[in-house]
């Protein structure tokens, strides 16, 4: 293994310059309404607040706070326009929602980039990934909006009514596919709640409603924070909650659903065991690590976040580890080569910074990359915590930022029983080049997404949810369409 | 495994041992390397890097003397208009060749680097490659690229690989030693790593892709799992191999994708033709335009830039 | 059983006690209460299971569940066809328990004949419903991808009051079939069947800790049942607004899924569908690479 003498080195010699992303297609209003009934209108109350570059510290936007009047107004025009949608053919809505996919697409630079500006993710990834996926999604569950009697043998599938959607900061408009496109779908209307610290690209997503002409007061967004969420979840007019967030704010949305008849669905928090055997595909496996936990800074309710190593590789394994974290980029989220953008906000690089006292506080040992990171903004560099136990804090608790706490293991069971200790079931990895050994540990893993031999994949016809305190329900897939349906006999 | 595979694995390291390789994981990894954008200063960088890089090479059968000189002028005035161009770091030819290169060279600071052991396909007696090599080296060779005997590889004789690649090794004397595991007839990823680690066991300067001869020929996959055996070899043995990717290299941009990959698995001190060669014939002339397309702004013809 | 009269000799009475583990103990906490006929005689003693029977019988369940998900679908079944053969060979034991709870002679046969139909019903989906809710999802990059159902794990069940036997069996065959465990609570009003079909279990082969059964009042264990943090589901079947909303806030502690099946009519063939066993399921996706 790597002694001083032949460490690698990634410090030094040819460097990337600077590869920025321009912004100057896009466009930012000053100041942005609530939309609801199809229009772009003030705040009851009149009250705005701002949306900042988490890289700059800079502001990017006003955005209007939605009082519980301005969510009874959305809610409202939710229902008014329930009737018309659900009576209209639905290979009509079903081209409504495509409308929304093609147009999506068009604008995708657009979106990329102020997703990115918002929220801190690097410009890759909105653009690798967070956009295209969204786009994906309406295209995917446009297409079922006609043919939901297949769906599910033996029953009628009958909408719900008005969604009530509310959606977390880390993918903003990802979730808000995710949401909106099988509500729509299935013959809902939707208010939906952007998270305070990323409202724009769901704000540019409104505009996308308006532009592809889908019927007013179908689709409508109010923005603001916790209280305006609990407005959505409390109004007797809302037939369905949809939640993705902690599940600290979980349970409390399923309490105050307690008495009512609304269906609700959860999508909560995770730590996920990602699970290294000494049979696996090494290099392979240490990449799927780092997607696993280094993805959108960590800020991901799947992240792989408890790396068990076999004991035989654990050392082999964490210096490729550092190694690789090495040439990771911390920077500017719309520098084209930046791996790891900003951390979400001031309160989320808090509580990260929490941890990482936490953890060396209980004796783990930590490491983080040398890379630099800029002077302003919200950063945390790529960590490891090793020397630590199921008993540690960093173990337990889901930090929500790029922190890897590592645990070796000697047996198959061993691995398995510390993966399931844990009140989340959300995902986990498994990496092994044994196929019988994959569908073992897959099959024990009490968790509702398994990545074999690779780590946080998504796609829209793939179900993705959790089991235990991870959530219920799932989004995504055929099995996404029920939580927005009524199965009748 | 046979008997000969039994007596000389005193160094044959166990290749069971060598981790297994996902494909699909490459392929993302790969996606990923591909994704740098690479603009400005550092793409000026790394267009020369690549220039000092490269073995200017003809392998045909219709090669003369002729054309060999043509080459060989063409390594040493790549680009005359571009001030400050670094040489290329080698011409590659055939062993009848290389007295024609050393002599079209001389006083120049271009290694000269010849194919040898029954090149491209291998298939003769150890003797007669014992005897290419000798004739190489001896004409004036200092780099000798060898290719393995895929056929035994691909039989599990891995002894007889092994043993083949160090007598070679043995007959280069001070020349480098190149070796050529023509990744395109291994048909695995999995057999690429194995090889790689049998390779540099047995004493291997450089580990290089292929011979050009056969399709795929380098890719950046087979490139990084190549790679990533260098690195593991360096962290067991602190010895450094070098690498190069040869065939199918034709663009400037995706020869600094390779950089880019080179970067970020195995570090800074990988990054100069010491360690490093792409064994190419028209990535030469596409990273000159490019270079002039940096210098002024404007996107070149092919007719500016001299075929030789 | 009550005593008969005129019987020439002294019968001997049935104890009726809970099913905890495979096994049959009294309730822990020694109590009882005296389950009375119209008339207001004492029909028999019934345990009055506490919090900790319940907490035992969580552990048991808890302790039995992999097992029983791991046992193959075609042995769940198997194991569900044996608990109706039992049945029916008690036929006449479970109509005179139900007549003696104040049932209908006819509407008692009916009963009976429901649940042992109703058992081969759930017994035949064991190796089916997998098949029919699973999907194979074609991702766009290049995975393997599927989603299959797995039990949710632990389930607390309060057993419909109105119906002591078919009500019961309903709601036990879904869970179990598809790999779950469970603590029933059993009717308040009618539980002398819930404790014979414990019986039934118990000569069948199914193994202890799968399902538990506890008599007792509702108004002690609801809030248990619904509260317990090894508990994964709880399914309720005539709760009223007020008892299913702190029964529905305390099972948010550790986000149980709250399976609500009020206003059912279990006599009616609609009450039996495989959408049943897919409320206590949850659907994990796999994803592997396709590569050489």
């Amino acid at each position: 293994m790597a002694t001083p003498e032949n460490k690698l080195a990634f410090d030094a010699g040819w460097q990337y310059s600077p590869a920025p992303e321009s912004t100057d297609h896009i466009k930012v209003r000053k100041r942005y309404g609530l939309f609801i009934g199809g229009d772009f209108v003030a705040p009851e109350k009149g009250k705005y607040f701002d949306t900042v570059n988490p890289a700059t510290e800079e502001k990017l936007s006003r955005v209007a706070l939605a009082s519980d009047a301005d969510v009874d107004k959305a809610v409202k025009a939710a229902r008014k326009a329930y009737g018309p949608w659900v009576r209209m053919k639905p290979a009509e809505r079903g081209k409504y929602i495509y409308r929304i996919a093609r147009i999506m697409q068009e604008r995708s630079r657009e979106f990329a980039a102020i997703e990115s500006l918002d929220g801190g993710k690097p410009i890759r990834e909105s653009r690798d990934v967070d956009v295209p996926l969204a786009a994906a999604h309406f295209f995917y569950y446009a297409g079922w909006a006609d043919k939901l009697e297949y769906a599910f043998p033996g029953r009628k599938a009958r909408p719900l009514g008005v969604a009530g959607q509310i959606i977390p900061w880390n993918f903003p408009l990802l979730m808000a596919a995710w949401k909106i496109a099988p509500a729509l779908a299935c013959g809902n209307t939707v208010v939906l709640k952007p998270a305070e610290t990323t409202p724009l690209t769901a704000m540019k997503l409104a505009e996308v409603v308006a532009d592809a002409g889908i019927p007013d007061g179908v689709v409508n967004i109010v923005t603001g924070a916790g209280e305006t969420g609990a407005a959505i979840v409390n109004h007797p007019g809302v037939d369905k909650i949809a939640f993705t967030g902690s599940t600290e704010v979980g349970r409390i949305i399923q309490q105050a659903l307690a008495g009512t008849n609304k269906k609700y669905t959860l999508e909560l928090g995770g730590k996920a065991a990602n699970i290294i055997f000494a049979d696996a595909a090494i290099d392979q496996a240490v990449e799927g690590i780092i997607n696993g936990i280094f993805f959108n800074q960590g800020h991901v309710c799947c992240a792989g976040s408890r790396l068990f190593v076999q004991e035989s590789v654990a050392e082999e394994v964490i210096q490729k580890l550092k190694d690789r974290m090495e040439t990771l980029i911390v920077g500017d989220p719309l520098d084209k080569n930046t791996d790891i953008g900003a951390i979400n906000s001031r309160q989320q690089l808090d509580t990260i910074e929490s941890y990482l006292a936490i953890g060396q506080g209980e004796g783990g040992e930590m490491y983080q990359s040398s890379c630099p990171v800029p002077d302003k903004g919200y950063w945390c560099r790529p960590t490891l915590f090793t020397g630590v136990s199921q008993s540690n804090r960093v173990v337990q608790e889901e930090i929500f930022g790029p922190v890897l706490a590592i645990q070796t293991f000697r047996t198959f069971d061993e691995a398995l029983t510390k993966a399931n200790n844990t009140p989340y079931g959300l995902s986990g990895g498994v990496w092994t080049d044994k196929g019988a050994k994959i569908f073992k540990m897959t099959q024990s893993v009490r968790a509702g997404v398994v990545w074999a031999n690779t780590f946080n994949k998504f796609d829209p016809t793939s179900p993705f949810g959790g089991y235990k305190e991870s959530g219920m329900g799932r989004e995504g897939g055929l099995h996404g369409l029920d939580a927005y349906l009524r199965l009748e006999a | 495994m046979s008997l000969t595979a039994v007596d000389t694995t005193t160094r044959l390291p166990d290749l069971s041992a060598v981790p297994a390789v996902d494909e699909v994981g490459v392929n993302e990894r790969v996606a990923r390397f591909q994704s740098r954008s690479i603009k400005t200063a550092s793409k000026i960088e790394a267009l020369k890097l690549v220039l000092s890089m490269i073995d200017l090479t003809t392998l045909e059968g219709q090669d003369t003397p002729g054309k060999v000189r043509q080459l060989c002028q063409k390594a040493i005035h790549l680009h005359d208009a571009l001030p400050d161009l670094p040489h290329v770091a080698a011409v590659c030819v055939y062993p009848t060749m290389v007295g024609v290169a050393r002599e079209a060279l001389a006083g120049r600071d271009i290694n000269i680097a010849s194919v040898a052991t029954a090149f491209p396909s291998g298939q003769a007696p150890l003797s007669v490659k014992l005897e290419d090599t000798r004739m190489a080296v001896a004409a004036g060779a200092n780099e000798i690229d060898m290719v393995i005997s895929r056929g035994e590889f691909l039989a599990g004789h891995h002894g007889r690989v092994f043993d083949e690649i160090v007598a070679i090794k043995e007959a280069c004397g001070d020349a480098h030693l190149k070796v050529i595991l023509e990744t395109g007839e291994l048909g695995t990823l999995d057999r690429v790593r194995k090889a790689s680690v049998l390779a540099m066991h047995a004493g291997a300067d450089f580990i290089k892709t292929s011979t050009g001869k056969i399709q795929p020929a380098a890719t950046m996959q087979v490139t990084l799992v190549m790679l990533q055996a260098i690195r593991d070899y360096y962290y067991d043995t602190g010895r450094m191999v070098g690498m190069k990717p040869a065939g199918g290299i034709s663009s400037a941009k995706l020869a600094v994708h390779y950089l880019v990959m080179l970067r970020e698995t195995l570090g800074n001190a990988w990054m100069t033709p010491d360690w490093f060669r792409f064994g190419a014939s028209s990535l030469a002339n596409d990273v000159l335009m490019q270079l002039q397309k940096q210098k002024t702004g404007v996107y070149q013809s092919p007719d500016y830039f001299s075929k030789d | 059983m009550a005593q008969k009269s005129g019987s020439k000799r002294l019968s001997v009475a049935k104890t009726y006690k809970i099913y905890i583990d495979g096994k049959f103990p009294r309730t822990e906490s020694g109590r009882y209460f005296a389950l009375e006929d119209s008339k207001g005689g004492v029909i028999a003693n019934v345990c009055r299971s506490s919090r900790k029977d319940f907490r035992n019988a969580v552990v048991a369940a808890r302790k039995a569940q992999p097992g029983w998900a791991k046992a193959s679908a075609y042995l769940r079944g198997q194991v569900l066809y044996r608990v109706a053969e039992m049945l029916e060979g008690r036929r006449d034991q479970f109509i005179a328990e139900l007549v003696l709870q104040g049932v209908g002679q006819r509407a008692a046969e009916k009963e009976v004949d429901l649940s042992i139909d109703r058992l081969i019903y759930f017994a035949g989906w064991a190796d089916k419903y997998q098949q029919v809710f699973s999907a194979v999802n074609p991702v766009s990059s290049s995975h393997f991808n599927f989603s299959i159902l797995e039990p949710t794990g632990v389930v607390s069940m309060l057993a419909p009051n109105d119906s002591g036997l078919l009500g019961l069996v309903s709601n036990v065959a879904p869970t179990i079939v598809g790999g779950n465990t469970c603590i029933v609570l059993a009717s308040e009003k009618l539980p002398l069947c819930a404790v014979s079909f414990a019986e039934v279990l118990h000569a069948s082969d199914v193994p202890g800790g799968v399902v538990n059964i506890l008599t007792g009042h509702r108004s002690e264990l609801t809030g248990q049942f619904a509260s317990h943090m090894d508990v994964n589901a709880i399914i309720y079947c005539d709760a009223d607004r007020k008892t299913a909303q702190s029964l529905q806030h305390a099972a948010a502690d550790n986000i149980k899924r709250v399976v609500s099946r009020t206003r059912t009519d279990w006599f009616k063939s609609s009450a039996q569908h495989p959408y049943l066993i897919r409320d206590t399921q949850e659907v994990k996706t796999t994803w592997h690479p396709i590569g050489v």
